[in-house]
């Protein structure tokens, strides 16, 4: 050790080596005396590193690595000394420098640049383990900088006659092939030649090619077809199992591609599947069939003979991918889960987590409409008996499948739903958002099972006990939203009002509380609606007001109903009896006795929505127990304030909330004449010229809105704020619909009236416009359906695109498409740049490429590239037929060629069958 | 990309070797390392050797006190990833003799060597013992 500074000759006396931090870290234990001496060190190791001794340099640089690798610690500072390291004549050196660089750089760093040189010198070095040093670094540190720079180095590689060197240069082509696309141009063709490698030295790199091919043709498969003879070959001659599992793998990409080819290959890979030892080989066997030759009679039974075998044995590891195999069959195979029935349904209760997932993914496999019942209720049998990871898991599984394609399998939406307030109450259940949503959804979407929603939906509210759950609340927020939603059909709404307003709800957040307390609003109006105005009925409730005159429409209407809906024919039954005059005092008492504390509330949303219904419920209070007192004999009680005002908020709350598509508002018609800005920022000074007009219009449209009501809206102006709000939401809401209709959904009355908006599953109108706007409520179904059809799918309103936001397909990566463009352009013959090192040469037109083509055809004399170069030809010869095709081809194609800027890429398609005989 | 990542991991959960084939934060390896251990370490002996965790498949196998952890995409031949272990395992034992958690510690460096000769860019590039050690047996010969 020769230390040239003072201080760096007492750090190269004193330092401590690898050994000794490492001795030093197990002395001290976990936690802060550990992070204290490393942090000790790292201090020694910032001056050590420093030393202009390359020993010294080298065992800091060492411990970092380790500390680094190891304990998380940033060394990203050290990257010069780590460069100027791989730089030294010393092995020992250069190797400490390499790994470091490998293990700690990432492609921000700015000394890159420096290691270009150094890589460039090392891989044209004599030494071959200098070569191997160098490759293993690029391999992983690759950036499109140093790819562009040094391919021409790794090309020279590719020939070299050591296999040490050769693969490990073919395994990194990938890496450069990802930085730098154009590097295909160049190197493609010396790839392609070592498949054809053989022999004892050469297994490896035969093994290293497939290996990157393999990846290669994962992420874009098509452009490898032409090499399918060379695949086939390597899949019949091949005895290494890891060589014949990567080949597996890129037939069962092509094989998709390519009908013939699987013909071809269908038969070794059984051969395979029947003769190999290696359960892996025959696992990947049986894995390419399933997945891409499903259509093979005779290779899928075998295959399921084989998952049987696996799902039998007694290693747990083979019965998993036993599992995993029949996963993959299910889709196209179905037959071959049921065959496996009992071994999946066993699974279910294994002791391994990832077997019992697999098995509870089978089982959802399984399911149909035929089923879905029977298999949902064993597997609440299961989720009971479950850990609640897996419990949750089960409910999760059984909550998307049943949910699939708006709710396709449900047959019966009153034993689904009632499922739904089945889960709700298994203990360990976490699943609230997703079972508030759909109840909420169903109830939205389907009209029939809305009676039965609301009992599920009540059971629900009644229980004390849940409410000491967190994670039902928000399930209890859906039972909430339904109850007052269709309080219509309750059998009896003042239990759900008592519900609603337990004193145990003060456990319920403030958001879900805000949500009881205005269910508590739909409830309170509707049970004054029905006791004020009987006449009018609970059915009013149902009708679509907005645009009709009260009173005129009503009996039309009211008729339809109660002769054909039998879930309102038979809850007016009860509306007699239910409410008296002594009920609906008790229910006032209650609703104001326990509302009233929460006027205080700090949360807004729930003072506002108290004080609302408190307004209404003071209102109502003062009027029907002056009449109480008084005992006139029957009031008329349409005559009051309250009914007037009541009339006005059940008619608000009457309109029937649909489900809505998420690119609903792209969809509303830009009406003629209106200009939309793209930029805004002239909006405040058109928004000051419209300064307020709304509060003095309100007054003014009511009347319009009600002629009838003339005289109580200028009483209506005197009442309590909250009333008036309630009033004066309905009518701006109307009015503004009335305005305004065209950003609208269109209403029922409306669409029977034009029938503009056909309904989207109408099957007497099967084939209407797509394109149409439509809400769907399927009155006209209901209306013609049958009472004696023994209960039939209730119709689920659909809307025609996408219910939930769709998922966005991931974008092939630009890098990949660049790679098989380059790829089908070499093996199509359009070498032009193969030869040449310059990668900007492939911008050279086309008539010199096919002089360079010749060019480099003379030098080699191999079969395949011949017929290669021929069909580049024919390619060219038959521009004008492909023109055509390409022309059909989608949008990928057209931008991969844009991309290369090339023209006369041929479709690849009428070229492969040559390639296989 | 076939390997994601290798792992050796101690009883106690503390990471012995940590090789990564795509780059990840210091911050997201912490976090990777943790989860997996979590996952892995709390499962015996009669549960199988697959786990999924985020979009990877983990392939892991314990010998002694040691657990050996492979991230591998979800297409990968999971037996086949086994085998490599196995082999690994192998040759560690073959250089060191009877290998346990200490020489991997101690000798960090050679470990990462006979991955590297192993394993190129995710993809397995050698699977014969001699000529994964013979650049090692090399190198110690001449230091």
């Amino acid at each position: 050790m020769s230390g040239t500074g003072g201080p760096s000759l007492i750090d190269s006396l004193f330092q401590r080596t690898l050994d000794d931090l490492i001795k030093g870290i197990r002395l001290h234990i976990p936690g802060a005396s550990q992070s204290t001496f490393i942090s000790k060190s790292l201090d020694e190791i910032r001056r050590e590193i420093k030393s202009t001794d390359l020993q010294t340099k080298s065992i800091a640089l060492q411990k970092l690595t380790y500390l680094h690798s190891l304990h998380h610690i940033d060394m990203s500072w050290a990257a010069f000394h780590a460069v100027e390291l791989t730089s030294s004549s010393s092995f020992i050196h250069k190797k400490t420098g390499y790994l470091a660089a490998s293990l700690s750089f990432r492609s921000s760093i700015d000394v890159l640049l420096l290691l270009t040189n150094q890589l460039r010198k090392d891989l044209g070095s004599n030494n071959q383990h200098e070569v191997s040093l160098a490759l293993e670094c690029l391999s992983v540190i690759c950036t499109p900088d140093f790819a562009r720079d040094l391919t021409p180095d790794i090309f020279t590689l590719l020939t070299s006659s050591k296999s040490f060197i050769k693969k490990k240069a073919i395994a990194c082509l990938l890496m450069v092939f990802s930085q730098y696309p154009d590097a295909v141009r160049v190197c493609f063709k010396r790839l392609v030649e070592n498949l054809e490698s053989a022999g004892d030295n050469n297994a490896q790199v035969l093994a290293a090619t497939v290996g990157v091919f393999c990846e290669l043709a994962t992420k874009e498969p098509r452009s490898y077809l032409p090499l399918a003879p060379e695949f086939y070959r390597i899949l019949v001659e091949s005895r290494n199992n890891w060589v014949l599992i990567k080949v597996l793998k890129i037939f069962a990409q092509l094989g998709k591609l390519e009908p013939r080819l699987a013909k071809k290959v269908v038969e070794p890979i059984c051969d395979h599947m029947k003769r190999s030892e290696a359960k892996s080989l025959v696992f990947e066997c049986v894995r390419t069939v399933v997945s891409s030759f499903y259509e093979y009679e005779f290779a899928v039974k075998l295959a399921v003979e084989k998952i049987r075998e696996f799902l039998m044995d007694s290693d747990l590891n083979l019965r998993y991918l036993g599992l995993q195999g029949l996963l993959l069959v299910a889709p196209h195979h179905l037959w071959a889960v049921l065959e496996n029935k009992e071994v999946v349904i066993k699974s279910l209760s294994d002791v391994d987590r990832n077997i019992k997932l697999e098995a509870l993914r089978l089982v959802m496999s399984m399911v149909s409409d035929d089923n879905v019942v029977e298999i949902c209720r064993v597997l609440i049998g299961y989720a009971l008996k479950s850990d609640p990871e897996f419990c949750n898991e089960i409910l999760r599984s059984m909550l998307s499948t049943c949910s699939r394609n708006v709710y396709e399998i449900i047959i019966d939406f009153d034993w689904y739903v009632s499922l739904l307030g089945e889960m709700a109450r298994i203990p360990h259940c976490q699943n609230g958002e997703e079972i508030e949503f759909q109840l909420i959804d169903i109830g939205m979407r389907v009209k029939d099972v809305r009676p039965e929603l609301v009992r599920v939906g009540r059971d629900l509210l009644i229980d004390p006990a849940l409410l000491g759950n967190p994670f039902i609340h928000r399930i209890l927020s859906a039972a909430a939203w339904v109850s007052g939603e269709y309080i219509q059909f309750s059998r009896n709404p003042f239990e759900i009002m008592e519900a609603l307003l337990q004193p145990r709800t003060n456990l319920l957040p403030p958001s879900i509380r805000s949500v009881y307390i205005h269910s508590t609003f739909k409830v309170l109006s509707f049970c004054l609606h029905s006791f004020l105005l009987p006449e009018e009925g609970v059915n009013s409730s149902l009708i679509k007001v907005d645009d009709i005159e009260p009173g005129f429409t009503y009996s039309e209407s009211e008729q339809e109903f109660t002769e054909n809906d039998h879930a309102t024919s038979y809850s007016s039954m009860h509306k007699g009896d239910t409410f008296t005059q002594e009920s609906i005092v008790n229910v006032l008492t209650l609703v104001i006795t326990s509302l009233t504390p929460l006027t205080e509330s700090h949360d807004v949303e729930i003072q506002e929505r108290v004080r609302n219904v408190l307004g209404l419920a003071q209102l109502a209070q003062e009027e029907i127990c002056s009449h109480h007192d008084q005992k006139e004999k029957m009031v008329d009680k349409v005559d009051l304030k309250t009914s007037t005002i009541v009339r006005l908020i059940n008619e608000a709350f009457s309109e029937d909330l649909g489900p809505i598509p998420f690119n609903a508002q792209e969809r509303v018609p830009i009406p003629n004449g209106l200009v939309l800005e793209d930029n805004l920022s002239n909006l405040d000074s058109i928004c000051a010229d419209v300064q307020l007009p709304i509060n003095e219009s309100f007054s003014l449209i009511k009347p319009t809105f009600l002629p009838t009501d003339g005289d109580s809206t200028s009483n209506q102006q005197n009442e309590e704020d909250s009333e008036v709000s309630a009033a004066e939401s309905t009518s701006l809401l109307a009015e503004h619909r009335k305005r305004h209709g065209l950003f609208y959904l269109p209403s029922d009355t409306n669409k029977k009236a034009s029938s503009s908006f056909p309904p989207a599953n109408d099957p007497k109108q099967g084939d209407n416009d797509v394109e149409d706007l439509v809400k769907l409520t399927e009155e006209s179904l209901v209306l013609k359906r049958k009472p004696n059809l023994s209960r039939p799918r209730p119709v689920v309103v659909k809307l025609d695109e996408g219910d939930r936001l769709p998922i966005t397909v991931k974008k092939t990566d630009e890098n990949d498409d660049l790679i098989s463009g380059a790829v089908r352009d070499v093996l199509l013959g359009n070498e032009a740049t193969s030869h040449s090192n310059n990668p900007s040469g492939r911008r050279k037109g086309k008539s010199h490429s096919k002089d360079k083509v010749e060019n480099s055809e003379t030098s080699s004399s191999s079969k395949r590239r011949s017929k290669h170069r021929s069909h580049g030809k024919n390619v060219e010869e038959k521009d004008e037929n492909s023109e055509k095709s390409k022309q059909k081809s989608g949008g990928r194609h057209k931008s991969r060629r844009r991309a290369d800027g090339h023209i006369d890429v041929a479709v690849q398609k009428p070229v492969i069958p040559d390639f296989l005989l | 990309m076939g390997i994601r990542f290798i792992l050796m991991v101690n009883k106690q959960g503390q990471t012995r070797l940590a090789q990564y084939y795509e780059y990840l934060t210091l911050e997201e390896r912490r976090t990777l390392e943790g989860e997996i251990v979590r996952k892995c370490l709390a499962r015996n002996e009669q549960q199988c050797s697959f786990v999924e965790h985020r979009t990877y498949k983990i392939v892991y196998r314990r010998y002694a006190s040691l657990f050996f952890l492979v991230g591998v995409d979800n297409d990968e031949n999971e037996l086949a990833i086994l085998e490599f272990i196995h082999l690994l395992v192998e040759t560690m034992d073959r250089h060191f003799g009877n290998v346990c958690e200490l020489d991997i510690m101690f000798h960090l460096e050679k470990a990462h060597f006979m991955l590297e000769e192993m394993v190129m860019n995710g993809c397995i590039v050698e699977t014969s013992k001699n000529n994964i050690l013979a650049p090692i047996q090399l190198m110690d010969k001449a230091s």
